[in-house]
């Protein structure tokens, strides 16, 4: 019988207090893809630091091939054949693609033969896993699906036989993911040994051998990926039943709250990014945007948030709302009944370095009812209200003077919906409600976005993932290159279909 | 002015540029490596007295060169151990080797020569003599000579040792930046200290090695200006070198070849403010000057933000006035008065073009992403 590629066992790894890996054994055979699933917070990065030697196992053995190894730090990970590519590229924006496969691996003191070789050697790994990448390329330059890539091909040039990717695919388009998967069935067929980090189930069900679940720095089971089915790994997961499928009844939709039209926006480049778009959203209902990301859709939401400049006409109930002059931005927005739940709610819709109870009533700090009197806002009020808006939105923990950063994406987004949810708006504009989101938040604030509709308010809800546009969406309106390329309803429509709109073939997707 | 005194001028630019120069690729080395430092100027200053100071008392200027740069380097290491070890402010660690240089020199030599605060003439063999090319004039046959050959003596030849070294350290700072792995580790390390970690290598090793490089730069700085450049340490001798450099640094984008430009531009307004101290010029040509620069900072302001309207139009009119009182007060004698240009303005030029750079008049400059950030394993 044939060693493992990789043996753990009995790895415990405790930060202070908390047990982040406890006695956790796996095995994964040569040439299979074993997938790591698990919550956010699970302890999955921190097994996988320990193995790349970032942190240190306060006990437990590796076996590399069957050979006990120790990985005191990154290099010795490196040369015992291990390659990762984590979840924030290691890159260096402003280098080239040849500059940064060469990093730390040059053969000599001198760069000239170092890029050379790497040249030769890059084209040669190309033609053999189909990773193509123009290596002259600046990183800044090139898209995440390309810097991945750049990041697989680096680990390769070092020779590694066992590759770890961390949430690979929680930055790339749906087109991307599957290209990705392609290349790692590609290398599993060439002999890799691959462990694939994901809490997306569907991931885990259509490219790995085994997987194993982890749960609260525990590893709960290791099964056969044939024998499984997604049901039962969140089950795993989570440690309770959850509903995979969103629960929704059809729709009621009644007046119109948003009608957009001749909407077009150029940016500072003069491209032009919206192409006369039109749509419109009623009470009650929930109208998805699909597409791949950049084609539009955070311009569209920017526009509505009122952050982007734009032309055309936008009403909301029936009236007017300024594009361009004094009265567009995000205060008057809100003040028309419009809530945002922004794209990136790190950047966008949270303040990292502020508590929660700051962070949430940023947009409607001015209400009079958060001002003890004309100079003092009342922040032990806001404190308290935000203290049970936590309990009702079942953010953990609910503590409303913990900073933004310390809570986990999940319970971060959780914050942001319910600061926008609980102002009552007419309109709640959502980008990507659950990127980066583990499972049991997803259930969570799908299952807020399809109550609200069902107090009658309209949702314009944007989303890179198919799967959740078609789960919660009552009509699915598709944007590639600045444009609408038609809507659809997602009862009698299927993932096929959407994809042709998506790539901008409207011909096809006719029939 | 004739074709000597320009050549003299600039001449004594590239003397004066020398110590920028110096001072300057220390900083790009330790910025690109991710550590800001402030403390070039008090490196600078205790480099200065340290080899002054050892070259006196052992009559070898080498000695004392090699002194300089270990003050130098032990001061680099400090500012090493804060910022990367201790994971401290650079700035904070940077400002405190400024007071700690610009206090300690001038205490240790009141202390050891008694001579307020300086220290004894350096004699031959304790500094750096000028090198004279092959066939180069004596000054005092300068002006007979040809165009050529004055380039050539008073312009090529007749420097210390160390100013063709620091012209070398160009070329050199940036084969090692752009040709080799150090150099590449090293703008790694400055851009993305993540990446190198991953890649297996020390990122508090590429820091270090970068900070030391700084030392030993900023020591041999110190060295020229109080061994070449003069013959003994004065009090604050540095004078704002260590910071004019810093502005330069940022004028040349963090790139070799373009600090070598922006040092000799600065040294260059050091040379005229040693060589002219009385300008006299006509009073038309000063306002008209004054009258076009506060056109152009209107014309500039004239599509900007409220604020930029008060405060840049603000100076603009202030200037316009200025130029007022200028022809106001020649009126009577004729436009054709010569007028003296203050000592103090030519002297303020330097700075005043420290401050337009700083300012971000002069294209954007782009610093190395992780500068300034200590780096920490996340996660």
């Amino acid at each position: 019988m044939t060693n493992p590629a990789i043996e753990l066992k009995g790895i415990s790894k405790a930060f202070g207090p908390v047990q982040a890996n406890k006695d956790i054994s796996i095995r994964v055979m040569p040439g299979t893809i074993h997938g790591i699933i698990g919550e956010n917070g699970a302890g999955k990065s921190t097994l996988m630091s320990i193995l790349y030697g970032f942190y240190k196992a306060d006990a437990g053995e590796v076996f590399i091939s069957g050979k006990k190894t120790s990985i005191p730090d990154s290099q010795a990970a490196i040369s015992a054949g291990i390659g990762m590519v984590f979840q924030h590229f290691k890159l260096v924006e402003n280098f080239t693609v040849l500059e940064n496969i060469v990093l730390g691996a040059e053969s000599g003191a001198f760069l000239a033969p170092a890029l050379r070789k790497a040249r030769a050697e890059l084209a040669e790994l190309a033609a053999e896993y189909e990773l193509n990448v123009d290596p002259d390329a600046v990183i800044e330059e090139i898209g995440v699906g390309m810097q991945q890539r750049v990041e697989i091909l680096k680990a390769l040039y070092r020779k590694a036989n066992i590759l770890i990717l961390d949430e690979p695919t929680g930055v790339l388009t749906p087109a991307e993911a599957d290209q990705l998967f392609r290349i790692l069935g590609r290398l599993r067929e060439e002999g890799k040994t691959i462990i694939l980090i994901t809490h997306k189930l569907r991931e885990i069900m259509e490219i790995t051998d085994t997987v194993s679940v982890m749960r609260r720095g525990e590893m709960t089971a290791t099964v056969k990926t044939s024998e499984t089915s997604p049901e039962h790994l969140a089950e795993l997961m989570v440690g309770r039943k959850v509903l995979l499928r969103v629960d929704k009844t059809a729709a009621q939709p009644k007046h119109q709250v948003l009608e957009v039209s001749g909407l077009n926006v150029v940016d500072e480049a003069g491209v032009l990014r919206l192409k006369d778009i039109s749509l419109n959203v009623r009470a009650g209902e929930i109208l998805g945007i699909a597409g791949v990301a950049g084609n539009g859709q955070s311009e569209l939401l920017q526009v509505l948030g009122g952050y982007q400049p734009a032309t055309g006409s936008i009403r909301v109930n029936g009236s007017e709302i300024d594009l361009t002059g004094s009265s567009s931005d995000g205060q008057s927005r809100r003040a028309r009944g419009i809530a945002h739940v922004p794209e990136d709610r790190q950047r966008e819709g949270l303040i990292m370095d502020f508590m929660a109870w700051e962070n949430a009533i940023f947009g409607y700090h001015r209400d009079p009812a958060h001002q003890l009197n004309r100079f003092l806002m009342d922040n032990a009020a806001v404190r308290e209200e935000t203290a049970a808006k936590m309990a009702r939105f079942d953010v953990r923990p609910p503590n409303p003077n913990l900073t933004a950063k310390n809570f986990s994406g999940g319970n971060q987004q959780k914050i942001v919906l319910a600061r926008e949810i609980e102002r009552n708006p007419d309109l709640l504009l959502v980008g990507q409600p659950t990127r980066g989101v583990d499972i049991g938040a997803i259930e969570f604030i799908h299952k807020q976005i399809v109550e609200l509709r069902d107090r009658g308010k309209a949702i314009l809800l944007v989303s890179v993932e198919l799967d959740e546009i078609l789960s919660l969406s009552d009509r699915v309106a598709v944007m590639f290159d600045g444009q609408i390329m038609g809507e659809r309803d997602p009862s009698k429509t299927n993932e096929k279909e959407l994809g042709l709109l998506m790539a901008g073939v409207i011909s096809e997707a006719r029939i | 002015m004739d074709f000597l005194t320009l050549v003299q001028v600039l001449d004594s630019s590239l003397r004066l540029a020398t110590p920028l120069l110096l001072a300057c690729l220390a900083g790009l080395f330790s910025e690109r490596a991710g550590i800001f430092d402030i403390g070039l100027e008090g490196k600078i200053l205790a480099a200065a007295f340290v080899s002054a100071a050892i070259a006196y008392i052992t009559g070898s200027v080498w000695v004392g060169l090699l002194a300089g740069i270990g003050a130098s380097v032990m001061l680099s290491a400090i500012h090493g151990l804060a910022s990367i070890t201790l994971r401290g402010d650079q700035i904070i660690s940077g400002v405190a080797i400024n007071f700690l240089a610009a206090g300690l020199t001038v205490v240790i030599a009141q202390a050891w020569f008694g001579q307020g605060g300086r220290t004894p003439p350096l004699q031959s063999g304790g500094r750096f003599e000028p090198i004279n090319f092959p066939g180069a004039v004596p000054s005092k046959e300068m002006a007979d000579a040809g165009p050529l050959m004055q380039l050539y003596s008073e312009l090529l030849s007749g420097h210390s040792l160390l100013v063709y070294f620091a012209l070398l350290t160009v070329p050199i700072s940036w084969f090692v930046l752009y040709k080799t792995r150090f150099g590449l580790r090293l703008r790694a390390v400055g851009e993305n200290p993540a990446a190198v970690d991953t890649a297996g290598i020390s990122v508090i090793g590429m820091r270090y090695a970068a900070v030391i490089i700084c030392g030993i730069l900023c020591g041999i700085a110190g060295a020229y200006l109080a061994t070449a450049l003069q013959a003994n340490f004065t009090k604050d001798m540095s004078a704002g070198r260590g910071f004019i450099a810093l502005a330069a640094l940022i004028f040349a984008k963090w790139r070799p070849w373009y600090a070598l430009g922006a040092c000799l531009l600065f040294g260059f307004f050091f040379a005229v403010d040693n060589r002219f101290q009385n300008i006299l010029l006509p009073a038309w040509a000063i306002s008209s000057v004054l009258l076009l620069l506060a056109l152009g900072l209107l014309a500039y302001v004239w599509r900007k933000s409220l604020l930029d309207k008060v405060v840049l139009g603000g100076l603009g009119l202030g200037i316009v006035f200025v130029s007022a009182l200028i022809v106001n007060s020649a009126w009577s004698a004729g436009l054709g008065t010569q007028i003296k240009i203050p000592v103090v303005f030519i002297q303020s030029l330097p700075y005043i073009l420290t401050v337009v750079v700083l300012a971000g008049f002069v294209g954007k400059a782009i610093p190395p992403r992780s500068g300034g950030v200590p780096y920490m394993k996340e996660k």
